[in-house]
């Protein structure tokens, strides 16, 4: 068999490319891209999808084209011709999937790089207690925020409407850099602001500032995921990990547990509110003044000798669960312990 | 079936021939067969091994602090028995294929008594010790590799002595004849190499 | 030719009823030592298990008919997806893709009597059932419910006593799949016939030869992990729990290190069946012999050296992350050129449009959707955003049921005539392909879009704007169900009524279908020599040779009648 080279194969091969082509930017396979990171991650997957749909069309195309070319004819039974193999097309067809697989590969590389995920890490996060012991320790995906270019300064850049950097906390500006703390547990996540002290049940985030999570975990894996923004990072109970973002819309978005977790695995879910840096402000201002009586509890400090349905009490009301079923959620997962 | 209508003899024929050449002598595999079970048992100990080291390597410190420090010579002396027996073992092997069955019995037996030291002795270790199996992560991984070894070990004597039981018929092992010595003395050697193995990491590596 | 024969098998009269025929059947549920018994043994009890993971899938895609919690209990419905992913890959694909098929076909194609260790091969079957009874019992006392890849933490606070099952089940069957690869191994290496030397063995004892070395390296390490856990869970040692200065991510480590493994465990045995059954019904050589039979261990390899692709959101440092992405992604070059090869294998032959052949055809195209959504997987940035969603989901059952289970199917119906020496109903065959083709995309297809947009998996309850989607998902499902009622009907109904096979009712070359259908005890009355290769249709030979009819059990045919 000879690499086909006719006027019909270079029609179909037109045909495949430009359906392939605008099939891949035209899929509408994915939700709404809010954060800087999700446009390139949507960029990689729109190559994929377009590599992807002309290998299926090429392939899918084939079997079928088979399968009502090369039916035996009724009465028919001699052979087919014996060909056993092409050297030529077997390298060809060698060659082109490791090409195509090593561009996929370097193209991801370079998206994952630019989301930050190669930088060296940031290791003021508080939880590092333990002496550093390099590659075992290193935490979890960094994916930061900021667009290729780090010259741009994400809080001027386009996307954000309404930031002009003063960066004094306490006024309506966003800080360019956020650190905020998040512990999964069953079945809730705990947000603290460590600059504030406030503490919620559920994330607001100022647009245009990069976010920088620090997870852990209190009991079993967990997993922080926001679909809108396409990052994810497992809690993972004595591991500190981190996690950092840029939301570029304002919004109210799902935060959903993506680790098995138990039970009510599926229920752990949350929302990320993100807000303009006025609305952000107000916001935590007005958590300082409600929590402001109760802010000891709040912190929790003391998590480790209380039982947790007790620990837990001060969330209740954030997060939407009354006591009760707070109470019977512990319970039925820890026989033992009621 | 219906070969009457097709012409077969051509075909038949040659294998015939082929079939007169002498196919008929089953070789023996089980030899190959062991050797082959014994990677997977080697990927077991393997598995936990690289455990061992990851735990190790993550760990900020390493023992994990109160341990206690592990004494060195018993388990010194009886490494040096474990590996003397391998070449004890292996005169059995010679002896058998001289055909001297008596020979390959006070090997064996010596090979077992080996054994059964080694096993004497991990267990005063193990009663001894100043920490137990909950003690620390070092602890675990120590009793768990130790003592699936020693399992390994137990196992190895049980061989043997199952050996020495078949060996009292006369004619049983011969020459020509003699998978289950071969078998254990592989099986054997084997559980040396891990011992050296498991030796250096757990005792030597600090 | 082909046509012909089976013509004449048709009109030849079924044998007259022997006596001993009568309690033949007994022997299927002795330990019989027999490799075409022990095969047969392999394959039903791998169905029934089929059926059993498969009504657990329907349970549980009942409960996702709608969005809330309202079949059966979250806790039930974690012990339902955990139980049925465990079955469907420990007791149905595995014993059937290595254990049926590499039993019945591996002595047959290399031309021997029997497997190296008969008595050995018997133990292994046997201790399928009970595993498979134990991992079930587990209901009685509260499922695993930490998912198939029981992550510690959770699993070591979670229904102690069924994830303590969960471990001695798997411990068992592991074992089990040992002692199979250990007989494979021995008997492709040492007991070919004269003239079959490894680059003229068949496709199949290729991908078994992989497969063995695959499961011989990576299991053990499956057991060791296991052995840990269950001094975590049962003792209280903190190998995998924080609380205690362990680490759970080793955990992780250890299990992928066998289950990524494990997946090529599933497809490559079956990769090697669709290598034979393509050329047969294509009538034409396979296309490239030596670049599919080596590929199988370039999979091999490489299959050992990308198990952190499943970690990507564990805290995996990121250089790691990007050394598994690559090397995951190459695996698409070895399994390309097996698909090109099989695909070229087809052009321009002569397709015998059977159900055995539907079934391979549709394999490749199912496989391959597969294959591309795992590529996409492999790519750290992309997989960060759909790990632990219904893509995830999506690809795994594209892999496998449109994978390995259509092409144990695709067996099935080929092989169907050599074991029990009748044939199938073809047109329930191809009502069986339609139903489970449009089912299975049904099913699956959707999934692909439910998690890109945000549904995550193993949940029970899900946001309501996904429910049109899951909808059509569980629609799928019950087609897919009653797809196998005509299959089961066939394969039941065919074995006592189906017309007689001939000894080659396909017009194969290899050396199964020399001898008589179903084959006698040891298999050919004449040592078999190799006089060609396993795929050279289309010359001379290949017309004598089929023509020749069983030639290699020319007594037991005449017996027959
Ligand atoms: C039979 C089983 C099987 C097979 C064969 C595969 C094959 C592959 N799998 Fe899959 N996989 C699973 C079973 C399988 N997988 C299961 C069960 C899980 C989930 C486990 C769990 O979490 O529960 C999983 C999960 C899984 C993940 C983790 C996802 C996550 O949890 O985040 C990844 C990531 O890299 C991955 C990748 C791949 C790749 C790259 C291949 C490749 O081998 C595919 C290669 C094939 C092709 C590419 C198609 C043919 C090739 C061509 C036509 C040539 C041209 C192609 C290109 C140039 C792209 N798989
Ligand atoms: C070979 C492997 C295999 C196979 C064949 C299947 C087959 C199917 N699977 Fe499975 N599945 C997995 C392996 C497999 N699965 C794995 C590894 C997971 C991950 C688990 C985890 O997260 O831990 C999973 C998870 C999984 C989920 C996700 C659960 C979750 O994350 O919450 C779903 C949901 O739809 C699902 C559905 C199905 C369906 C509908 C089928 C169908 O194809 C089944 C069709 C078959 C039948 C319907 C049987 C037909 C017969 C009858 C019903 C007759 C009745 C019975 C008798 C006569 C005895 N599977
Ligand atoms: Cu927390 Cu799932
Ligand atoms: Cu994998």
């Amino acid at each position: 068999m000879n690499i086909p080279g006719s006027i019909a194969t270079l029609l179909i091969g037109i045909a495949v490319t430009i359906v392939s082509l605008w099939y891949g930017q035209n899929h509408g396979l994915m939700p709404v891209a809010a954060s800087t990171d999700a446009p390139l991650v949507d960029g990689l997957f729109d190559i994929m999808m377009t590599i992807g749909t002309g290998l299926f069309l090429l392939v899918q195309g084939a079997l079928v084209y088979s399968f009502f070319k090369f039916r035996r004819e009724p009465g028919d039974d001699t052979d087919g011709p014996y060909i056993e193999g092409n050297i030529p097309l077997e390298i060809l067809w060698t060659s082109i999937p490791a090409v195509i697989v090593l561009g996929i590969a370097v193209y991801s590389f370079e998206i994952y790089n630019s989301m930050g995920g190669l930088d060296p890490m940031d290791h003021s996060v508080a939880h590092h207690s333990q002496p550093t012991h390099e590659m075992a320790k290193m935490p979890g995906a960094a994916i930061a925020g900021t667009l290729t270019d780090t010259t741009i300064d994400p809080v001027s850049a386009p996307l954000e409407p309404a930031a002009i950097p003063e960066s004094i906390p306490g006024t309506t500006s966003a800080p360019q850099e956020m650190t905020i703390q998040a512990a999964g547990l069953q079945y809730a996540w705990i947000f603290t602001y460590p600059d504030s002290g406030v503490v919620a049940g559920e994330l607001h985030v100022p647009v245009g500032t990069r976010i920088k999570l620090a997870i852990s975990a209190n009991d079993v894996l967990h997993a922080f995921w926001v679909p809108e923004y396409r990052v994810k990072q497992d809690a993972i109970p004595g591991t500190p990990t981190e996690l950092a973002f840029t939301p570029s819309r304002t919004g109210e978005y799902p935060v959903i547990c993506a680790e098995l977790c138990g039970p009510y695995h599926g229920a752990m879910k949350t929302k990320v509110i993100a807000e303009t840096p006025a609305d952000f402000n107000a916001w935590i201002a007005s958590q300082k003044v409600a929590s402001a009586a109760g802010l000891e509890d709040a912190i929790a400090l003391t998590a480790a000798e209380k039982p947790v349905d007790q620990f837990l009490a001060p969330f209740v009301a954030p997060l939407g669960v009354d006591a009760a079923t707070l109470q019977q959620l512990h319970s039925a997962h820890h026989p033992s312990a009621s | 079936m219906q070969s009457s209508a097709i012409d077969t003899t051509t075909i038949v024929t040659s294998h015939h021939e082929a079939a007169a050449h002498g196919h008929h002598a089953h070789p023996d595999h089980r030899i190959f067969g062991i050797i082959v079970f014994l990677v997977a048992e080697a990927m077991i100990f393997m598995g936990l091994f690289i455990a061992y080291l990851t735990f190790r390597a993550v760990a900020p410190v390493w023992p994990p602090a109160g341990t206690p420090e592990l004494e060195l010579l018993l388990p010194g002396v009886n490494t040096i028995i474990l590996i003397s027996s391998s070449f004890v073992i292996h005169n059995a092997d010679t002896a058998i294929k001289k055909d001297d069955v008596k020979g390959m019995r006070l090997w064996f037996a010596i090979t077992a008594a080996i054994g059964a030291v080694f096993l004497a002795g991990q267990l005063y270790e193990y009663f001894h010790l100043e920490f137990g199996l909950k003690t620390n992560l070092f602890a675990s991984t120590f009793y768990v590799l130790t003592g699936f070894h020693g399992l390994h070990v137990f196992f190895g004597v049980m061989l043997m002595l199952g050996v020495l039981w078949r060996s009292r018929k006369p004619g049983h092992y011969s020459s020509t004849s003699h998978f289950g010595i071969e078998a254990a003395e592989i099986y054997w050697h084997f559980v040396d190499v891990i011992w050296i193995i498991l030796f250096i990491l757990l005792y030597l590596l600090k | 030719m082909t046509q012909l024969l089976q013509d004449e098998a048709a009109k030849t009269p079924p044998a007259p009823p022997i006596q001993e025929k009568k309690r033949e059947w007994l022997k299927y549920f002795s330990f019989s030592t027999d490799h075409k018994v022990i095969g047969i043994q392999y394959l039903v009890t791998s169905f029934f298990f089929y059926f059993v993971g498969g009504f657990l899938a329907t349970l549980i895609r009942t409960e996702l008919a709608t969005p809330e919690v309202d079949f059966v209990s979250r806790e039930t419905y974690n012990g339902l997806f955990t139980v049925h992913a465990t079955v469907m890959i420990f007791l149905w694909i595995v014993p059937a893709a290595t254990g049926a098929f590499g039993n019945y076909l591996i002595p047959l194609l290399v031309g021997a009597r029997d497997m190296a260790f008969p008595k050995l091969n018997a133990v292994a079957f046997w201790m399928i059932p009970p595993g498979g009874i134990l991992l079930l019992s587990s209901f009685f006392v509260g499922a695993p419910g930490a998912g198939w890849t029981s992550y510690p933490p959770l699993s070591l606070v979670y229904n102690k006593p069924g994830e303590m099952i969960w471990i001695l089940s798997l411990l068992i069957l592991g074992t089990s799949s040992i002692l199979g690869a250990v007989n494979f191994l021995v008997t492709i290496l040492k007991m070919r016939a004269p003239g079959m030397t490894l680059n003229k063995m068949p496709l199949f004892c290729w991908a078994m030869l992989a497969t063995s070395a695959l499961i011989l390296i990576s299991t053990p390490v499956l057991a060791g992990a296991l052995i840990l856990l269950s001094f975590d869970l049962v003792i209280g040692t903190a190998f995998f729990n924080p609380t205690g200065g362990g680490n759970p991510v080793v955990y992780q480590h250890m299990f992928w290190f066998y289950s990524h493994p494990a997946v090529y465990i599933m497809v490559l045995p079956v990769f090697g069946l669709i290598s034979e059954i393509l050329p047969v019904h294509s009538r034409k050589p396979i296309f490239g012999y030596k670049a599919i039979a080596y590929s199988s261990f370039a999979i091999s390899f490489l299959g050992l050296i990308v198990w952190a692709h499943h970690m990507f959101t564990s805290g995996t440092p990121p250089w790691l992350r990007m050394f598994f992405m690559i090397n995951t992604m190459i695996i698409a070059v070895p399994t390309g050129i097996k698909v090109f090869g099989w695909l070229a294998t087809i052009w321009g032959g002569k397709l015998r449009l059977n159900s055995a052949m539907l079934f391979a055809m549709g394999f490749l195209s199912m496989f391959v959707i597969g294959g591309i959504s795992g590529v996409m997987l492999a790519a750290v940035p992309f997989d960060i955003h759909v790990h632990d969603t219904y893509f995830v989901v999506a690809h795994l059952h594209y892999v496998l049921f449109g994978g390995s289970v259509f092409g144990i199917y695709a067996g099935t119906y080929h092989w169907f005539p050599k074991m029990t020496g009748r044939m199938v109903n073809e047109t329930l065959g191809r009502i069986h392909f339609v139903l489970t083709l449009i089912g299975f995309n049904l099913a699956f297809l959707p999934m692909h879009k439910l998690g890109l947009e945000g549904m995550n998996r193993r949940i029970a309850e899900y946001d309501p704007k996904f429910t049109a989607l899951n909808l059509i998902c569980t629609i799928g499902t019950y087609i897919l169900a009653v797809s196998t009622f005509p299959f089961i009907f066939n394969v039941i109904w065919s074995v006592f009524k189906g017309a007689k096979a001939s000894s080659n009712p396909w017009g194969g070359l290899t050396f199964e279908w020399q001898t008589t259908s179903p084959p006698p005890v040891e298999n050919f009355e004449i040592d078999p020599v190799l006089e060609i290769g396993p795929y050279e249709y289309g010359t001379e030979e290949a017309v004598k040779i089929i023509k020749a009819g069983p030639f290699l059990a020319l007594e037991a045919a005449a017996a027959q009648g």
